[in-house]
């Protein structure tokens, strides 16, 4: 016998409520509910994305200050993505996603921040490049 | 849960004072475990969960691996060698197309999903086809973006900045296009098998990949288009 004979549950794929969902999914069933998600993701990234080349041309900004402000942005729009377009929330039956998307933007971090801080380091000890090739033995 | 009869009340004030944040509890309170949620009781999660969850930390590590050539651009940014720097290579007008271009499929591949939830057959497949569509334009306008870099003689062995940019947006357009394959391997087997219970996990991990995709572009554009142009 197999598996989708004992259970039709199973067969549907229909999540229950109460269990645990990955990300990108969820219980609910009606289009409604994913289309207004995906509606209100469009609108906030549209905003976001257009500020961003905005901010760009614009001379309004203090110029060192863009940098940052492009930063802050781009992490606002992920943070758009992973809600309304991965459904990633702070419930309880998303415990284990978030718990993993925590773990891997701490790896990011140390391998981003790691890489620069060690790199920058390297390039400011290092002898010149010129005095480097007069020691080459030609 | 307990069956120590105690009133209702005591046994709420119990369950928020030992477990404040529900951690290990469901959201709706003392009910019979459910069968297949993987919370210990009930054995093995549903495939369903297994399988999204599981995508998840592919997906992650996927990020990880880009977060390394994010890296290797970082610290080559100012290796130009003499050659061309990130303002040269930049055409702003184009990158905002592309972003357009996807930010739109991951719209489209939501609604895709929406439809799929509907078990509408037709619009899974619409929606679909439009998200393959722009992500084929996206591909387009990158290798246009690339070939009109080319025919500049600014090429990956120019410089250790252009290697980390060529490898960084090449990586992304490489997941893109396989994302395509995917995507048209995905309607065939729509029209051919229906919404079985595998088709659909599919698909799930099909709308991960591509928001994943779109996720990863936020950054390249932020940090090497739009960063490059400014400063």
């Amino acid at each position: 016998m197999s598996e989708l004979e004992y259970d039709p549950r199973l067969y549907t794929g229909a999540l229950n409520h109460r269990e645990d969902h990955a990300p990108g999914d969820e219980p609910e069933e009606s289009a409604g509910h994913w289309v207004r998600n995906s509606n209100l993701g469009l609108g906030f990234s549209i905003v976001l994305t257009a500020a961003s080349f905005w901010a760009v041309g614009s001379h309004l900004i203090y110029g060192p200050a863009i940098p940052v402000a492009l930063i802050v942005l781009a992490i606002a729009q992920m943070g758009v993505h992973l809600v309304f377009f991965l459904h990633v929330t702070t419930g309880p039956d998303n415990t284990n996603n978030v718990l993993a998307l925590a773990f891997g933007v701490l790896v990011v971090f140390l391998i981003v921040a790691g890489s620069i801080w060690i790199m920058n380091h390297l390039t400011h000890n290092m002898m010149p490049v010129e005095q480097l090739m007069q020691m080459q033995p030609f | 849960m307990s069956d120590t009869g105690l009133p209702a009340a005591i046994e709420a004030l119990r369950r928020v004072r030992e477990d404040p944040h529900r951690l290990g509890h469901r959201a709706h309170g003392a009910e019979a475990p459910v069968e297949g949620a993987g919370h210990g009781a009930t054995g093995p999660a549903n495939k369903r969960i297994v399988v999204g969850y599981g995508f998840w930390i592919f997906l992650l590590s996927d990020i990880v691996m880009f977060s390394c050539f994010f890296a290797a651009f970082a610290v080559q940014r100012d290796a130009t060698a003499g050659g061309p720097g990130p303002r040269d290579i930049v055409e702003l007008p184009r990158v905002a197309l592309e972003t357009g271009a996807l930010l739109l499929s991951s719209y489209t591949c939501g609604l895709s999903f929406a439809a799929t939830n509907a078990r509408n057959k037709l619009w899974t497949q619409i929606f679909l086809l439009i998200t393959g569509l722009l992500g084929l334009a996206f591909v387009g306008l990158e290798l246009q973006e690339f070939i009109s870099l080319a025919s500049r003689g600014i090429t990956p062995q120019r410089s250790g900045f252009l290697t980390s940019f060529f490898g960084l947006v090449g990586l992304h357009g490489l997941h893109v296009t396989v994302a395509g394959m995917w995507l048209a391997t995905m309607m065939a087997q729509v029209q051919l098998k229906g919404f079985r219970r595998e088709i659909i996990h599919r698909l799930i991990c099909f709308n991960l990949f591509w928001h994943a995709l779109d996720i990863v572009w936020i950054g390249i554009f932020t940090i090497v288009y739009l960063m490059g142009s400014g400063a």
